[in-house]
């Protein structure tokens, strides 16, 4: 193969990476993931709410933690995302780098947010209060206040392709606050329970507690997968949209 | 569905607001996906259209 050829050619990452591209390859995973996702969530929600036991401390209200722990995992999973979607933006101009950070971003404080409040709810009752300024608690508040911040940056610019590479840089920062928010309980006295599902002398968790909240894990893993999957083709429209409509103010104006 | 015990408000309260999360999530996600879409149509339907789609293989 000639140089020309393999220029014109391209490898199989920026194929896959070319907007066009992932337009037409996307589409069929949306309603296969949507369907899966749903099926997790049935089957799920069964668990965690009819098949799984009470926990001898806790009682029935154990049954949160089969919603509070997949969107607390998710809140630093998203995060992740975009902190690896900034790299792909600083380091490489990766054209999908910045639509999949600002497609991230609204999930992301969303499933923090509902971390939070389903804490909260689980506290009340296990703890007698529904806030405590302890390690956990204090950081996943800053992570929900950075994903807002970021929410409202990429509202705040114009030019997306400069906010892109400033919010990169934002979120790069921010990135500091996972580990905090993951080794809180390790470092500090605090009322949230350490790990108990993975830790390094096995899993704490009976069978009959760990499936379901497994099985929820991935329900919600899917889901946004799914949803940033969405938001990632509509923001590649919208950034059409936004095209055709200067070219066509600037041909009017001509 | 089993007795949901002494505390079932919580429970029910932090499954009832969790839900109308994912929902919202689902429906914007949805909403908006029209929205851009019919958008296009509409700049499609002027005849304003992308300079790659007109180049001829």
């Amino acid at each position: 193969m000639t140089l020309e050829a393999t220029l014109k050619r391209g490898n199989w990452f920026s194929r896959l990476a070319n907007p066009g591209r992932f337009l037409a390859w996307s589409k069929g995973f949306v309603w296969p993931l949507a369907a899966l996702t749903a099926l997790l969530f049935a089957v799920g929600l069964y668990l965690a709410l009819v098949a799984s036991p009470a926990d001898y401390q806790m009682g029935q209200t154990v049954r949160i933690m089969y919603i509070h722990v997949p969107n607390a995992w998710l809140s630093q999973f998203v995060y992740a995302v975009m902190a690896i979607a900034s790299i792909g933006t600083l380091v490489w101009r990766h054209p999908l780098a910045d639509v999949a950070a600002k497609s991230a971003a609204p999930l992301g404080a969303t499933f923090t947010g509902l971390a939070l409040f389903s804490g909260s709810l689980w506290g009340r009752p296990t703890w007698g209060t529904f806030w405590e300024w302890d390690g956990r608690m204090t950081s996943t508040l800053i992570l929900f206040l950075i994903y807002l911040g970021i929410v409202a940056l990429w509202r705040a610019f114009d030019d997306q392709g400069r906010a892109a590479r400033i919010i990169a840089v934002f979120t790069l920062v921010g990135a500091l606050d996972i580990p905090v928010v993951k080794f809180s309980v390790d470092w500090w006295n605090t009322l949230h329970q350490p790990a108990s599902v993975f830790t390094m002398s096995g899993e704490h968790m009976p069978p009959a507690m760990l499936i379901p909240l497994l099985v929820m894990t991935l329900a919600f893993t899917l889901l946004f997968i799914t949803l940033h999957l969405v938001r990632m083709r509509t923001e590649i429209l919208r950034r059409r949209a936004e095209t055709l409509e200067r070219q066509a103010a600037a041909s009017l104006a001509a | 569905m089993p007795d949901l015990g002494p505390h079932a408000v919580f429970i029910v309260w932090a499954y009832a607001g969790v839900a109308l999360g994912v929902v919202l999530l689902i429906v914007l996600a949805i909403l908006d996906a029209r929205r851009t879409a019919a958008r296009l149509r509409q700049l499609e339907a002027r005849g304003i259209r992308r300079r790659s789609a007109d180049r001829t293989p």
